[in-house]
């Protein structure tokens, strides 16, 4: 596929262009922050964020959805799919992997096709990151780069030269390009460009220094599970969940029934929860099997290191950096955590 | 991977069911017999689990506590015990009402291969009757194809006995041994009298060709496996029933892992051997 250069203004009347013919999600500027969210300006659109403060898993697994739709009376339900086609601008490369991640979870065995719905609705334009957020540290979990990784549609490189590589990458991201046929083909250069790009990016973020490779980290946890780390940080945790919640590889769910004012028809919603929540584990009759603070939050690192793993092949932590923001305890970062452990294995 | 395709079925979709029968238990546990509408078979095997809708309260886990017959079934047996929204629901239910049926799901017990040719202990603590009832009435509709049959009953009173009628016609048998034990008896109560666990050491169990098939409380558990071990028993013959909160019953919605094994995948039915290691399962 023809990968080409443009630069910013080009950059402008194309995303103008996309959101005239299509319904367009980009990152914009929310206060000091970062939100994903409608975009309706090329202008709004913010490549150069650092972190955004939901990822955009928020797209395919809503904090809130419909899934059916019932009749108590006749006893019928309706499966709900959202399938209204839509584009992603901006996407980080560590938050595409979470994404790629969430796609063997929801297609492996029981295929959950609300969520490939959406999936399949989706078209990803990734960008490499041109700002490294305070806490990133993607550079040492192997996604700071599309390199490697797949699932997206299309990649935006900003190069050193101020000009955007536009790299499609599957006949979706294609089909984005039309308004871009008179733009120039890249080049040698500009690859070799990229390149640079990619390395530095594998260097900078890495804001947080993990002292091992990623693969390294089930093995590591399978001798720590006793390890005083866990009951020494759960001891400041307010099992609030913040730390699942802006978590890009977390998908854990409730399902729960709401009524219409008819008392008849109504509908089952999926929303997100979090295991660090008190009651994630709790069963009728009083019992719940992870009471304690510390239960759940060694169950959190556990589930990052190792049981994802073990289940899908998947180191479940990006490395993103959120929860480290998130946490008001200061207890959520993960690479001080997995340090800990090496450290004192 | 990720394209829906048209044909597949929606894992969340319920398909209704009717009541067909319905009989008080116990103060807090109702039996019931529905059936799915003509033409849908439900392929359930012994240890298996229905998601069961009560739509605008939700939907909950249920164990099958029939046996299936030899083709497939349009009727399955549930013992819901009222805790909350959808199990007080289901309570108020009347013949002819409709519910909404997912499933089944889960593992089962191995009662076509595994367990065949062996002597069978069955530990039922409390509500844990009811998903073994299914394997006990499995064993007995094909007797020839099993040793020794024990059931161990254990309840909290008399009162809280499940299937008496069940139970009596069990005792009358001469090819299946039961033992009862209640935690508190009353004038009436003739049989034992303390923790199941205080039955096992009685038994004359050949532990190299016994299986076990054990479900109760969270609590049970620990006591009973350490009973059976000190009886001689291998891990390798222990079949345990989990319960954990469980929402989709897929294998997504994360509530029901321990450590990292899916009870609704994995499980519920989970040999011995394979989570004697695994922390939080017992
Ligand atoms: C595989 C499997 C098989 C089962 N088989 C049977 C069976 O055969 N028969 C049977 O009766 N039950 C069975 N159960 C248990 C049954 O699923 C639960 O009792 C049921 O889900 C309760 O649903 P409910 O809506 O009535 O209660 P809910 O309204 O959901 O809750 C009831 C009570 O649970 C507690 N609770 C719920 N959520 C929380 C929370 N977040 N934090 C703290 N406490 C909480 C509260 O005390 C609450 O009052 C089985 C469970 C599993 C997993
Ligand atoms: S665990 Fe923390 S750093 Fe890792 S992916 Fe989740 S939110 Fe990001
Ligand atoms: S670790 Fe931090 S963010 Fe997570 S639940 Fe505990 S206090 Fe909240």
């Amino acid at each position: 596929m023809p990968q080409k250069l443009i630069d910013q203004s080009s950059l402008g009347h194309w995303v103008a262009a996309l959101i005239a013919e299509h319904k367009v999600y980009g990152v914009q500027a929310k206060a000091d922050r970062f939100a994903f969210d409608a975009l309706t300006e090329a202008d709004d659109l913010r490549l150069d964020h650092d972190v955004t403060i939901l990822p955009p898993k928020k797209y395919f697994h809503p904090p809130q959805e419909i899934l059916l739709q019932f009749d108590r009376e006749a006893m019928t339900f309706e499966s709900v799919f959202h399938a209204e086609p839509f584009i992603l601008l901006g996407v980080h490369p560590y938050d595409m992997a979470a994404i790629s991640q969430l796609d063997k979870v929801f297609s492996m065995d029981h295929r959950d096709r609300h969520y490939l719905a959406r999936r399949e609705a989706a078209t990803i334009v990734v960008c490499d990151v041109q700002t490294a957020s305070p806490e990133v540290f993607a550079g040492c979990m192997g996604h700071a780069t599309m390199e490697g990784q797949s699932g997206h549609d299309m990649l935006l490189t900003l190069l050193d030269d101020g000009r955007y590589l536009v790299d499609p990458v599957s006949a979706k991201g294609e089909a984005l390009m039309g308004p871009l046929a008179h733009a120039p083909e890249a080049d040698q250069a500009a690859l070799q460009a990229r390149k640079r790009v990619w390395d530095r990016n594998r260097r900078q973020l890495q804001k947080n220094k993990l002292k091992m490779k990623p693969s390294e980290l089930p093995g590591l946890l399978a001798g720590s599970y006793d390890h005083p780390v866990w009951e020494e940080r759960a001891e400041l945790c307010y099992s609030c969940g913040s730390c699942n919640l802006v978590c890009p590889t977390c998908y854990c769910f409730d399902l729960r029934d709401e009524l219409n004012w008819d008392l008849r028809t109504g509908r089952r919603l999926r929303e997100w929860d979090g295991c660090m929540l008190r009651g994630f584990a709790a069963v009728a009759g009083g019992h719940n099997f992870r009471a304690r603070r510390a239960d759940r939050y060694r169950h959190r690192y556990f589930r990052k290191g190792k049981y994802t793993w073990e289940a899908y092949g998947e180191i479940a932590c990006v490395g993103c950096g959120r929860c480290i923001s998130a946490c008001t305890a200061n207890i959520a970062n993960p690479v001080e955590v997995f340090n800990r452990l090496l450290e004192e294995r | 991977m990720t394209a829906p395709r048209p044909d597949e079925t929606d894992i969340y979709l319920p398909r209704p069911a009717t009541l067909i029968e319905t009989e008080s238990l116990t103060a807090h546990e109702r039996f019931f017999r529905f059936e799915m509408d003509a033409g849908v078979e439900l392929s359930y095997r012994p240890g298996q689990f229905l998601e069961i809708s009560m739509p605008g309260f939700g939907e909950c886990p249920i164990s099958i506590s029939s046996a299936p017959s030899a083709g497939g079934d349009r009727g399955f047996e549930l013992v819901v015990r009222r805790v909350g929204n959808v199990t007080r629901a289901l309570h108020g239910l009347e013949p002819g009402d409709r519910i909404g049926v997912r499933g089944p799901f889960g593992a089962p017990f191995p009662v076509e291969d595994a367990l065949t040719g062996h002597d069978l202990l069955f530990i039922c603590g409390g509500l844990g009757l009811v998903p073994l009832r299914s394997a006990i009435n499995y064993v007995l509709n094909r007797r020839d194809d099993y040793g020794e049959v024990t059931v161990l009953l254990g309840a909290r009173t008399p009162a809280d006995r499940l299937f008496t009628r069940e139970l009596y016609a069990w005792k009358l048998r001469d090819d299946l041994v039961l033992e009862e034990t209640v935690d508190a008896a009353d004038p009436s109560w003739g049989a034992h009298v303390g923790v199941i666990t205080k039955l096992i050491p009685r038994l004359k169990l050949a532990p190299e060709n016994t299986r076990a098939l054990i479900c109760g409380p969270p609590i049970m558990y620990r006591f009973v496996l350490k009973e059976l071990e000190k009886q001689g028993m291998s891990a390798e013959h222990i079949y345990l029933s989990l319960e954990r909160r469980m929402k989709c019953g897929v294998g997504k919605c994360g509530h029901c892992q321990i450590n990292g094994l899916y009870t609704c995948r994995q499980g519920p039915v989970f040999k011995y051997a394979d989570i004697a290691a695994v922390r939080e399962a017992i």
